[in-house]
């Protein structure tokens, strides 16, 4: 029982670090917290949904699965960074210079567009994502792992290792740490920051659309409202590990994905969804830098 | 002009290829064929417009510019409006008067917002939690304890501003965002409690059988008597916000908004001034939440979400952040409009959010504000 909830947690956990890392790369660079990054997750979710019924449709999937999942999966990556790359240029692009408070208003104008956009175009009730590998998994005395869990697991952890490298090696990414650290200092020393915010965003909603992609795989069921609790969610995962820093990002999900599960199954499973709330609560009251993050002193 | 649409054009095809992509997945083949057609046409008839007509372009710009000025954004103004409202009931049946009740109900709301997020610059995403809290206490001492509207009314507004105070004085040491999101979990863990704890609040059924008011023994369960009621709230709700706004707390609060840090360094004691400003809101607030429950005579968690919260916003932000009048049009605006466009009900919120995103780009002050809100 207790590990089979450690695989629970660790499912949920990876995706939720998935998510939350959009949301600390955009607060690094931008100090903004995108409210519609959960909706951009909702989008890939639904996104997995329409392509692959669409390949459904072309016969793709009756003569070769493996093939149409990947093709839906790009496509599906694809479309979510160019929503989120357009996001960015159309309503919060024209806000860099407005009082603070201003793009994280719009942000959340995006987020009620969005959900409401998905409501009118794909109905308000529950959408079924076809099985794919149904419940198959291996079983070590009674704790059950689907193929899908293991999948999910491995998948995150792989795209976070590949972005850690591309941070911490690439030329782009050593331009998007300078960028966080000092936008006009950047811009000085010739780093183009228009493109670095653009490519954040990009990288940001890309991986949420993997995550959006991997739930509705897991849950088999997509609404257009999990955008909003998956995003409060997300976001708690990356002020738990200290917002605008990456590993904290990954390890604050996992924590999340963990002590939501725990819980659940320890606790009280109907007040479930509150626990993000009085983590995020707590840690902001107690230790607003995150486990990770460092001190930082307002500048006058 | 020939070399002018050549240079225009690959700019325009862009523009709309790249909004018929995005449109493709969810709208289908045809409906992003046509809305590229449909960009396409109006981004060359705004291009070969704007060349024809600068001059006019530039005369529309400075008409607006002045026309901000015209607009009364003084509260003053207000009393012009006191003699429709009164004779409102007169003229108009009851599907006018409830909304205008409702109407009512969300003026109070804004207004409370309004002290918050206007007037002392803390940005509140989870300003239900209040009207939550004052409509809950009303219906429990009524429907639990049996009290009747006038004593129960004054309760619940005390236990909603206690609230208010118990909330923020551990929240109020965060700034700008953070705040913000402290606020929104907190209204969200109100309204997930109010959804669990069956014993107490009933769940997700709802308490119902909710008394009306009375007035001296006598019942005001008409319509019309009712709208006097809020009315009476809502004039009450004006003067006392206006009267504190002039007074030395408000002035301590827009000076909080304006600049922390020097207006700490001129001895207002920050916290303390932010402490009077979260609960008066929360005061009105709680008030807001009785009439609210005394008039549907049934509450549910539903009606508590955090989209409320946001529609409670957007009224502030549409009317423009700190202007009395402002949020009570913004109010009525939001209000009424859905109302009087039934048939587009389904994108009332698409165009809400739309709205507020265009708002915070175009006229960051609202439609009707003309102070400038905390410009860093």
């Amino acid at each position: 029982m207790f590990f089979q909830q450690i695989i629970n947690g660790l499912t949920l956990g990876s995706v939720y670090a998935l998510i939350a890392l959009g949301y600390t790369m955009v607060y690094g660079i931008l100090e903004l917290i995108n409210f519609a990054h959960g909706e951009i997750y909702m989008l890939g979710a639904y996104l997995g949904i329409i392509i692959l019924g669409f390949f459904t449709a072309l016969g793709l999937t009756a003569y070769n699965m493996p093939i149409a999942l990947v093709l839906t999966f790009i496509l599906t990556v694809f479309f979510c960074a160019s929503y989120g790359f357009t996001m960015e240029k159309l309503a919060y692009k024209p806000l860099r210079q407005a009082p603070k408070l201003s793009p994280l208003i719009s942000a959340i104008g995006v987020s009620i567009f969005l959900q409401n956009y998905v409501m009118i175009t794909q109905g308000a009730t529950d959408k079924v994502f076809p099985s794919v590998a149904g419940n198959e998994g291996f079983t070590f005395a009674d704790i059950h792992i689907t193929y899908i869990q293991v999948a999910i697991i491995t998948v995150s952890g792989l795209i976070m290792l590949l972005l850690h490298a591309f941070i911490s090696r690439t030329r782009t990414g050593k331009a998007m740490r300078a960028v966080a650290q000092d936008k006009n200092m950047a811009a000085l020393v010739g780093i183009n920051t228009d493109n670095i915010i653009s490519i954040t965003f990009i990288i940001g909603s890309g991986l949420a659309a993997v995550a959006g992609m991997m739930v509705s795989v897991y849950y088999g069921l997509v609404n257009y409202s999990i955008g909003y609790s998956a995003g409060i969610k997300a976001f708690t995962a990356a002020v738990l590990g200290g917002i605008g820093n990456i590993p904290g990002a990954m390890f604050g999900g996992i924590l999340l994905g963990l002590i939501e599960s725990l819980g659940a199954a320890y606790i009280s499973s109907e007040y479930k969804d509150a626990y993000a709330f009085v983590i995020l609560i707590l840690i902001l009251l107690v230790k607003p830098t995150g486990l990770f993050g460092k001190e930082s002193e307002e500048k006058i | 002009m020939n070399g002018f649409f050549i240079k225009r054009m690959p700019k325009a095809v862009i523009i709309s290829l790249w909004s018929a992509l995005l449109f493709l997945p969810f709208k289908g083949l045809q409906a992003a064929g046509l809305l590229f057609l449909f960009l396409f046409l109006a981004l060359l008839v705004i291009t070969v417009a704007s060349r024809l007509s600068g001059p006019l372009f530039r005369t529309a710009e400075v008409i607006r510019k002045n026309a901000a000025g015209l607009i009364p954004g003084d509260s003053r103004y207000l009393l012009l409006l006191i003699l429709p409202a009164l004779t409102l009931p007169l003229f108009f049946r009851n599907y006018i008067l409830d909304v205008a009740v409702l109407a009512g109900i969300y003026i109070i709301l804004a207004l409370a917002l309004n002290v918050v997020v206007g007037f002392t610059g803390l940005l509140n995403l989870g300003f239900v939690a209040y009207y939550a809290i004052g409509a809950y206490s009303f219906a429990l001492l009524n429907t639990r304890l049996g009290l009747g509207f006038w004593s129960a009314l004054p309760l619940s507004v005390i236990i909603t501003t206690a609230a208010g105070l118990v909330f923020a004085a551990p929240a109020l040491r965060l700034k700008g965002d953070y705040l913000a999101l402290v606020t929104l979990g907190f209204g969200e863990i109100v309204r997930i409690t109010l959804n669990n704890w069956d014993s107490f609040t009933k769940g997700p059924n709802g308490i119902s059988g909710i008394d009306p008011p009375s007035f001296f023994g006598i019942t005001l369960a008409a319509l019309s008597s009712f709208y006097y009621l809020v009315l009476f709230f809502v004039v009450l709700a004006v003067i006392v916000i206006r009267r504190v706004h002039a007074s030395k707390i408000g002035r301590a609060w827009i000076a909080l908004r304006e600049d922390e840090i020097a207006a700490s360094a001129m001895g207002i004691r920050s916290i303390r001034y932010k402490l009077y400003a979260v609960s008066f809101g929360a005061f009105w607030a709680g008030l807001a939440g009785c009439l609210f429950a005394a008039k549907m005579r049934f509450i549910s968690p539903e009606s508590f979400t955090f989209m409320e919260s946001v529609l409670i916003l957007s009224m502030v932000i549409l009317g423009g952040l700190g202007s009395i009048a402002g949020v009570i049009i913004g109010a009525v605006i939001l209000v009424a409009l859905p109302e009087a466009l039934r048939d587009i009900q389904m994108y009332r919120m698409l165009a809400l959010g739309a709205g507020v995103v265009l708002l915070m780009i175009f006229r960051p002050q609202g439609l009707f504000g003309g102070s400038s809100a905390s410009r860093s």
